[in-house]
């Protein structure tokens, strides 16, 4: 099998541009999110991403991929970007940029870990820590699109104060009852937290997810042993491999 | 484009002088090792694995795991380069090279210009055969003395190292010949037909 299932196929060279930072919006303590102004931005599908490349004084360069969080409706172009402690481009971004400044990117990327309304569903989106972003950008795109397609969000962080985008997606379910949010939270749950705790595990899967007979399409985004866990065990729960897409970061622990 | 932008206050943190010059542009070294993968792990027994060398339709050769673990074996030390920006430097593979494959199955001259290497959970890619002939090619069973784990692609993945790491693809079951190049998987979603690292040919048409 080996069919395209995007139309996000470029037939043109991806050439650098210039992103300015229109602004900056905090979204947890250790993530921001950049809204950039793309002059020649050619659009993009929910899930795909751009690299980015900086360049410091003496001339060293360096590149990095983000997933893009805006849906292809947003006029900007949005980055959420999580500050990895000894990392070279994350704290640049999250710590030293400010409204105005400019990099180069380019991208759209990616044609296969992409969902737009016109495949339908149900959609299933499981996320673990930052692997939220591309995700948010396939959940803001349906939003836009008004589109009904039964969708589930299941969200696995550290604590409360590690979800990213909350309020929003929260206020997405409030008004959409087709989309259902479920948090899970491993480390540590506020008083009273009437949500899952511990890692998503079979169980859990078994109980929110659409059955297999659905033939959801799943996309799963997040550190590498989160996605290897989650997309075994939907394997094991009798989903078909081939519908599960996935994109993994981070080291492997391997 | 003009001058790039420079960064006020972004520096290089971690590029080592000594491993500058084995760094294709744009790559970082990591002693980590990512795992990217369109989809779940495949977890395909050893008793139902088998390697197909196929021109067209017809077959040239195939392999059960015990008679492939009984070719003659070669050890790389080589660096490996990711598209996603990734290097990873003296990693120790082990495995079949692509020549001893072909002498394997009785062929003298490649019959064909292009492969099509097809994968477990509908992965392919392509490569010129050219690429993997004169020991630039194998078959991989062993990563650093052991067996490759699942999630890196064991059984058996494919090594083409100066490629970047998406031509060496995991889970290799089936290498079809051909007459002309065809996109594989990633190449038919908007990454480079070739993927040169020291060309940086990452995307379509770089």
């Amino acid at each position: 099998m080996n069919v395209i299932d995007a139309v996000a196929i470029p037939t043109l060279r991806l050439k650098w541009q210039l992103a300015q930072v229109r602004d900056v919006v905090v979204e947890t303590y250790r993530v921001k999110s950049l809204l950039l102004h793309v002059s020649d931005w050619q659009g993009h599908l929910s899930g795909q991403h751009v690299d980015i490349r900086l360049t410091a004084e003496d001339g060293y360069q360096a590149q990095r991929s983000y997933s893009i969080a805006s849906p292809p409706e947003a006029e900007l172009v949005t980055l959420t970007v999580e500050r990895v402690e000894d990392g070279e481009v994350s704290p640049y971004l999250t710590e030293e940029l400010r409204v105005g400044d400019q990099f180069e990117l380019r991208g759209p990327i990616g044609g296969h870990f992409v969902w737009t309304v016109a495949m339908c569903g149900p959609l299933c989106l499981i996320a673990g820590g930052s692997g939220i972003v591309p995700l948010m950008a396939m959940l803001r795109h349906r939003d836009r699109r008004n589109a009904r397609i039964p969708a589930l969000l299941l969200y696995s962080s550290r604590s409360l104060e590690d979800i990213i985008y909350r309020e929003e997606f929260d206020g997405i379910a409030r008004r959409d009852p087709d989309l259902r949010v479920v948090h899970t939270l491993t480390r540590k749950q506020p008083a009273g937290w009437m949500g899952h705790r511990g890692r998503i595990d079979r169980a859990l899967l078994a109980k929110v997810c659409f059955p297999p007979e659905q033939n959801p399409k799943i996309f799963v985004c997040g550190p590498t042993p989160f996605v290897e866990d989650v997309s075994s065990l939907l394997v094991e729960l009798g989903y078909d491999p081939l519908g599960i897409k996935t994109e993994r970061f981070g080291p492997s622990g391997a | 484009m003009n001058e790039p932008p420079i960064s006020r206050g972004f520096r290089s943190r971690r590029q080592e002088q000594s491993s500058k010059n084995r760094l294709p542009p744009g790559q970082y070294v990591t002693t980590d090792f990512p795992v990217l993968s369109a989809g779940p792990t495949p977890q395909t027994k050893l008793e139902n694995w088998t390697l197909t060398l196929q021109l067209g339709g017809s077959l040239l050769g195939r392999w059960s795991w015990t008679e492939f673990e009984a070719l003659p074996q070669t050890t790389i030390k080589t660096d490996i380069h990711c598209v996603t920006k990734w290097s990873k430097l003296g990693t120790t593979w082990q495995g079949v090279t692509f020549d001893d494959l072909l002498k394997a199955a009785g062929l003298e001259e490649p019959p064909g210009p292009y492969i099509m290497a097809h994968c477990d959970g509908a992965y392919t890619t392509n490569l010129p055969v050219e690429d993997l002939i004169d020991g630039k090619g194998m078959i991989a069973t062993r990563y650093e003395g052991l067996p490759i784990l699942p999630a890196h692609g064991g059984p058996a993945r494919l090594l083409v190292p100066h490629l970047y790491f998406w031509k060496s693809g995991k889970w290799v079951r089936r290498l079809r010949f051909m007459e002309r190049d065809e996109p594989g998987f990633w190449e038919a979603r908007g990454y480079h037909i070739y993927g040169d690292p020291w060309k940086e040919q990452r995307y379509y048409g770089d």
